[in-house]
């Protein structure tokens, strides 16, 4: 009886003792399960916000406030006309199966990401490399055709991170790269589970493991976070859930920015949207306000083009396009549709996109544009809207950092098609100095946005909701990543 | 009056009866135009003037109901229908001609039909053809097929083997005919009973399409779909979920009491052995 109670006791104070000590491990919940763990052959978001600066490292890298930092390259040097980057890689690095790092892995990832068939989502990032040599083990020459001062922030992006080419076969289900987190498993339908590195050349993590697991319903994600099943949801699902959250002591609510614009997407060359009066008077039809209180429950920045707000070369731009159903009626009947017209609104999954385009469907009906709603799974999305272009309208977050480039793509799926801003957007590649880029992009601002392109409803706000206790996540989402490099637990 | 000594039968039509006005009114009349939407009077609770309170976008969800409902009736009657139509002369062909290979091959696809489960189907079908109130009910109606198709061979079985058969076989009518002027009227009233119970599946069925997303579209309110979107509000709005919940429970509920009032009402031997 006494010997029991004796273990008893010392089996608490073992309990207790190992709860009071910070944890090392962390379960992240996110909304969507990436395809595959390859960031340069995939356009998923949820690619990068596993491998992001956890798996795999790109020369250069964003910080949590968006600015681009040395990563693999340690320093580089421009040449005087702009053509020649050379770039100073960082010693001493090893991928994570015990294979060097060196200049060869370099040219290897930036030829395969620009090479003809290669299925790298932004391959307008490496559009204006002439050439990528290895000077030396630890040099790496990019010559370009024109001048880009952007380059390094190119560079930065998920697509753009070095593989090697000894392990790139199986980067899809067992990515190998040089970060702080080695890829450990990944049960499909459930979670991906990544562990520190503990051979990492930079200052390695603090934490041991981290779970990413998949939660695509709202109502689960509510519940896996009351129950401590996950410990932080970087984009939470459900914003109406935020106020209650945040007067939980257990959780702390943090409020930033995304680099997505959310647009009522409009298929330019489809009739009666290839008419310039009908897109404005769709714009003027909508009320962002209504959208992003209906919808989002007031978080989101309201926007009148395709531009973050918190970027310093934003132009508000909301002025263009006014609530005003009025002005929508008389701009139809100008355009010849005095009865209004019919259309389809196809809606992906997240609540933002269902919701809003309930809200959407409702205002347009009241200025005569009759919509029928459909709403489809992301796979049925890609594959109808975004692939096949297969639709009137549709609601999507294009969360990519400084996409204002995918207008001058009469291919993207808006299919948009307008010489001035193509041109604009090569100026905008040869141009390096800050001022003069601003402006640049201040004028492609605007062209699509007296152009009506798309409707633009709000930027994308950044719910995060994690664990009082947890510290260093990001706060914005500059990119599409999860970093989880500088997060801890406090004591 | 028999019918009234039938607790279960009048309970069960009282109720059902109010969701069927409540349906029929809203094509003349609902207090809130359900298609607009009103941002800023939204989550609402009950008051004077929203009797169920408002929706997360400040629609009325007492007009919601009283128009959901008839998304809920149209589609489950149509997919009754549907069961009724192509079941009923399966079964009584299947009777006609007991033991015969028609009579196997009539009742072993309804055995696979049977076999499926049904909403999982559904959901197949809804996932091909597109999510749609159409859709939803050639789903449910598809499943109503092999219920009556069993029920009306089983009652036909019995019935061929009565005198007034035996005597109109005499008299030289064909066996489609017997079926039609005879069996047909005499197993009226089970297959009045059975529609009301599958009736009410179909009522249950269609809020569980709606409720993955597969039944009627938005804008056209449905119990099923106001009870997912209500989920996630539910620890703050619980009213966005309690008023459609309640009018699944209640229409079911009263169409099931009065399915088996009916039997009861119908067939007192049963009835008496029962209570």
């Amino acid at each position: 009886m006494s010997t029991a109670n004796h273990l008893l006791a010392a089996a608490l104070v073992l309990a207790c003792s190992s709860a009071s000590a910070a944890r090392t491990d962390i379960t992240i919940g996110m909304q969507l399960e990436p395809p595959n763990l390859d960031p340069t052959g995939a356009a998923a978001a949820a690619i990068d916000e596993v491998v992001y600066a956890n798996i795999f490292e790109g020369l250069t890298r964003f910080l949590p406030d968006g600015s681009v930092a040395p990563a693999l390259a340690s320093s580089w040097e421009v040449s005087e006309d702009g053509l020649q980057y050379s770039f100073t890689l960082r010693t001493g690095v090893s991928f994570h199966d015990g294979t060097g790092f060196d200049a060869d892995d370099v040219v290897f990832s930036l030829d395969r990401a620009r090479a003809e068939d290669s299925t790298n989502a932004q391959k307008g990032l490496f559009a204006g490399i002439d050439s990528v040599e290895a000077t030396d083990p630890a040099t790496v020459v990019v010559t370009l055709s024109q001048a880009n001062g952007a380059l390094p922030f190119n560079l930065a992006w998920g697509d753009a991170v070095i593989v090697a080419p000894e392990s790139i076969e199986q980067a899809k289900t067992a990515p190998v790269g040089t970060g702080p987190f080695v890829f450990s498993k990944w049960v499909q339908g459930d979670q991906v589970e990544i562990v520190r590195n503990p051979d990492y050349w930079g200052e390695p993590a603090q934490l041991e493991k981290a779970t990413f697991k998949f939660i695509s319903e709202p109502t689960a994600a509510f519940a896996a976070l009351m129950a401590g099943d996950v410990d932080a949801f970087p984009v939470y699902p459900a914003p109406e859930n935020l106020p209650q959250l945040d007067a939980d002591p257990r959780f702390s609510v943090v409020l930033g920015s995304t680099e997505g614009e959310t647009i009522l997407s409009i298929n330019n060359k489809l009739a009666p949207f290839d008419n310039k009066l009908v897109r404005q008077a769709v714009a003027h039809a909508i009320d962002r306000s209504a959208i992003i209180d209906g919808a989002m429950f007031g978080y989101g920045t309201p926007i009148g083009s395709h531009f973050a707000p918190h970027h310093p070369a934003y132009l508000d731009l909301t002025g263009n396009s006014p609530y005003d159903p009025e002005r929508a009626r008389a701009l139809l009947a100008e355009a010849g549709l005095a009865d209004g017209f019919e259309t389809t609104l196809k809606l992906p999954p997240p609540s933002y996109a269902r919701r809003g385009g309930e809200i959407i469907a409702a205002q347009l009906r009241e200025v005569g544009i009759k919509v029928e709603i459909s709403n489809l799974e992301w796979a049925q999305w890609l594959e109808q809207v975004f692939r096949g272009k297969d639709y009137g309208l549709t609601i999507v977050s294009h969360t990519e950092p400084m996409d204002i480039g995918i207008y001058a793509n009469p291919e993207y799926y808006f299919q948009y098609d307008n010489a001035e801003l193509q041109q604009l957007m090569v100026d905008l590649e040869a141009t390096a100095e800050d001022d003069a880029r601003s402006e640049i992009l201040q004028q492609a601002q605007t062209i699509i946005s007296e152009d009506y392109v798309n409707g633009y409803l709000f930027q994308l706000a950044k719910t995060g909701v994690a664990n009082a206790k947890i510290s260093g996540l990001w706060e914005n989402a500059p990119t599409q990543a999860n970093d989880l490099t500088k997060v801890f637990w406090q004591d | 009056m028999r019918w009234l000594q039938h607790r279960n039968l009048w309970l069960g039509a009282m109720l059902a009866a109010v969701f069927v006005a409540a349906a029929l009114i809203s094509f003349l009349w609902t207090p809130f135009d359900v298609t607009k939407l009103n941002i800023p009077e939204k989550l609402q609770t009950p008051s004077m003037e929203h009797w169920f309170g408002t929706d997360h976008f400040g629609r009325d969800i007492f007009s919601m109901i009283m128009v959901g409902a008839r998304t809920s009736i149209a589609v489950a009657l149509v997919a009754v229908s549907i069961g009724i139509v192509a079941g009923v002369p399966l079964g009584l062909a299947a009777a006609a001609r007991h033991d015969s290979p028609l009579d196997e091959i009539i009742m072993r696809s309804n055995d696979l039909v049977f076999a499926f489960p049904a909403l999982l189907i559904a959901i197949m079908i809804t996932a091909i053809f597109g999510p749609s109130a159409i859709n939803a009910i050639i789903a449910i109606g598809i499943f109503n097929i092999p219920v009556f198709a069993r029920l009306s061979r089983a009652a036909a079985l019995g019935l061929w083997t009565r005198e007034f058969i035996l005597a109109a076989r005499v008299a030289g009518k064909s066996a489609s005919r017997i079926s039609v002027e005879h069996i047909l009227p005499n197993m009226l009233n089970l297959l009045i009973v059975q529609g009301t119970i599958q009736f009410s599946l179909g009522i249950l069925a269609e809020a569980g399409l709606s409720y993955v997303g597969l039944g009627a579209q938005p804008p056209i309110p449905s119990w099923g779909r106001m009870l997912a979107e209500s989920q996630t509000m539910i620890t703050f709005a619980p009213h966005l979920a309690l008023f459609p919940g309640f009018a699944i429970v209640f229409t079911v509920l009263g169409l099931n009491l009065f399915g088996d009032g009916l039997r009861d009402y119908f067939d007192p031997k049963i009835s008496r052995g029962r209570h």
